[in-house]
């Protein structure tokens, strides 16, 4: 736990900081809110890349399934006068369990997704490495095309709104920003600690040996593909955690969201700028990343231009990988760094 | 040094079995009025367009042995410059012959061609050449194709901005041809450079020095090194070979669907790998034959399901071909 104390102070700092600057109009919680949402999509995609050598270019669909997932099951029924979807499950007044329907909606997205995932999963982790990736941008594509196309299930491109808030009651509306980031902040840490334990288990050193060298897991004894299924569903599951976090933050999802820019790509420029690898990194990147993101909004000209930032992405993701593979943070060295220890020996230039 | 290449002809006899197959099923369909013969003439124009694409992307994943992602990206760029040439550069000219566009697109397609093969050939010893001598994994490479796909597409918009734009074009009546098959005009010069581009490649691959190496080099790279192949020029007539055609067929998506918009070459995306898939990774023929079938099979599905979901058609038929035979219909074995 102590290790973990920097990190709660960076977070109870940028707290803290959003609370001081919004005053003056910054809008900085907006900013934190955000890139503490993208920091949990940032982390599942640390799972699938950073540990297990995934490649996942389909964020969006599992973001999409996590977000409506979430959207449906906690709105109230439709009106058949104005409203085309027929289905609205209203959790919070359906189930007995007080203000926990909001976790409740967080697991049912996960579960959405770890499902989603299995069958994904099962048909394209036995074959060649990219035919994941391939198959992830298929789903992201497919999920985004029924959700825009059949009304009946979301509305269509009309959007779904009308996304309860969790504890909306509790503070004023304006001051709701801040408690929701208190519950972004304490759903990110916990999905650190425990994305952190697992990979620090022996579970996750064989997914750090499959992304090295799958023959020779497979030569030790370890089940490779059973092992890559597992990690894909993980990282899934904790995507549609994110998009169900997203869907309540914002009350309402179309499908435009769900385009693959903002979905898919910002968030592989996160966790390749913070350090793929390490999870420490991945929560960086995506504060980095959106504070550049939204921060360029304000600048003069042609920088301020969308399509610029679209561009600037993209350069960003070949530049890291040209330049700096390991991005700001890099992978800790876990298991070489004990071998040094037990040896007491100086660690090699890396 | 390479006869044992020649004597391995590309076309195998399980290609023209299965593609017989697939065809006579579709035309007692036709016949039959199951499917209307309309949306299956339409699905083979469409599919090979996705041909020309596909080619190109199976040669660069069977010689470079990644997923180029930016494949798409490199169509809409093929069809942006034609469309700036067309535009801007070339003097207006519109109806040529019976074509709906002017006799300066035969000026502006092979200039495209050669700007977009620059563009790879820069792209590529800009970034790729130097990750394939630092030996990064296969994955790395496609993620880093992702990103410039990404740069690529953001370029277009920055330059020509978001919206939908049209080559100049003069409306012309379509021909009509038996049982209820409409066909504009320019169908037929889209028929009939994809034939011509297709055999120049057959020859090229077969007759040529450089294309028995890039077979030789697709089927084992350290085997076509060792035997004496130039392997970083073979990589470069494989980009050079694969931009040609992805600009062209680029253009011809404009031609077909007479309009152009930036991310015209992303949606595209997915039908060109589930052509690649389907055909087997590497093998050029194979893609164009996924790539016709992924055509007619998304262009019929629209008599039952919104057109809107055509990706998704090309999808579940990659699905359910890495499910059934995940080294494609015409692949080899590993």
């Amino acid at each position: 736990m102590v290790r973990l104390l920097p990190f709660g102070l960076l977070l109870g700092a940028v707290l803290l900081l959003s609370w001081l600057f919004d005053f003056k109009g910054a809008r900085i919680t907006d900013v934190a809110l955000m890139a503490g949402i993208y920091a949990v999509f940032s982390l599942g995609l640390n799972v699938h890349w950073g540990f297990t050598g995934l490649f996942n270019i389909g964020i969006a669909g599992f973001f999409a399934l996590g977000a409506y997932t979430a959207a449906l099951l906690t709105i109230r029924p439709p009106n058949p006068l104005y409203e085309d979807y027929t289905f609205g499950g209203d959790l919070a007044s359906r189930i007995e369990v007080g203000d926990l329907w909001f976790v409740v909606a967080l697991l049912a997205a996960g579960a959405v997704c770890a499902i989603v995932a299995l069958i994904i999963g099962y048909i394209t982790l036995r074959l060649r490495d990219d035919y994941l990736a391939i198959a992830t941008l298929g789903i992201a594509e497919s999920v985004r095309l029924v959700f825009l196309n059949e009304r009946w299930l979301a509305n269509g491109s009309r959007a779904l709104y009308g996304i309860p808030r969790f504890l909306g009651d509790v503070v004023s509306s304006k001051n709701y920003d801040y408690l929701y980031l208190g519950v972004v902040i304490v759903i990110l840490v916990i999905l650190y600690i425990a994305v952190e334990r697992v990979i620090k288990s022996p579970w996750g050193r064989v997914l750090k040996a499959i992304r090295e060298d799958e023959v020779t897991t497979a030569a030790s004894g370890k089940n490779v593909f059973s092992f890559k299924l597992q990690s894909f569903i993980l990282g899934a599951v904790i995507m549609g955690i994110g998009g169900a976090l997203f869907a309540f933050r914002v009350g309402t999802v179309a499908p435009v969201t769900f385009e693959p820019l903002l979905a898919t790509f910002v968030i592989w420029a996160m966790l390749m700028v913070g350090g793929s690898g390490n999870n420490k990194g991945a929560v960086l990147g995506a504060f980095v990343v959106w504070g550049i993101w939204t921060g360029t909004q304000e600048l003069p000209g042609f920088l301020s231009d969308p399509y610029f930032r679209y561009v600037m992405i993209g350069l960003l993701i070949v530049v890291v990988i040209l330049l700096r593979p390991g991005g700001i943070l890099g992978e800790e060295r876990r298991v070489s760094g004990q071998i040094e220890r037990a040896e007491g020996a100086a660690p090699p230039e890396p | 040094m390479l006869e044992w290449v020649a004597h391995r002809l590309p076309l195998r006899w399980t290609v023209g079995r299965t593609l017989l197959v697939v065809v006579l099923v579709v035309l007692v369909l036709a016949f039959l009025s199951i499917i209307k013969m309309n949306l299956v003439v339409n699905g083979l124009f469409l599919g090979s367009i996705i041909g020309l694409g596909a080619i190109g992307l199976s040669m660069i994943y069977g010689i470079l042995k990644f997923a180029n992602i930016a494949h798409g990206d490199y169509m809409t760029w093929g069809a942006y410059i034609a469309f700036f040439l067309l535009g801007t550069l070339l003097p207006h000219s519109t109806g040529f012959g019976p074509f709906t566009f002017g006799y300066t697109l035969f000026i502006a397609l092979p200039l495209t061609m050669l700007a977009l093969v620059a563009t790879a050939l820069i792209l590529d010893r800009l970034i790729y050449r130097r990750l394939r001598r630092r030996g990064v994994s296969t994955v790395l490479l496609a993620m880093t194709s992702l990103g410039v796909a990404i740069a690529l597409r953001g370029l277009v918009q920055v330059i020509w901005g978001a919206e939908s734009e049209q080559y100049p074009r003069l409306s012309k009546l379509q021909y009509q041809l038996p049982m209820d098959v409409r066909i504009p005009p320019d169908w037929i010069f889209i028929a009939a450079l994809t034939l011509i581009l297709v055999l120049a490649l057959y020859l090229f691959l077969t007759r040529s020095k450089m294309g028995k190496a890039m077979r030789a080099t697709s089927d084992n790279l350290e085997l076509a090194r060792v035997s004496g192949i130039n392997t970083e020029r073979v990589v470069w007539w494989t980009w050079a070979i694969g931009a040609a055609l992805a600009a062209t067929a680029g253009v011809l998506l404009v031609v077909f669907q007479a309009l152009l918009y930036p991310d015209m070459g992303w949606e595209i995306l997915i039908p060109l790998f589930a052509a690649v898939i389907l055909g087997g990774i590497g093998n050029p023929y194979g893609a164009l034959a996924g790539a016709l079938i992924i055509g007619v099979t998304a262009e019929v599905s629209t008599q039952w399901l919104t057109p809107a979901y055509k990706p998704a058609i090309a999808f579940g038929i990659m699905i359910v071909t890495l499910l059934l035979r995940p080294r494609g219909l015409f692949g080899v074995k590993d």
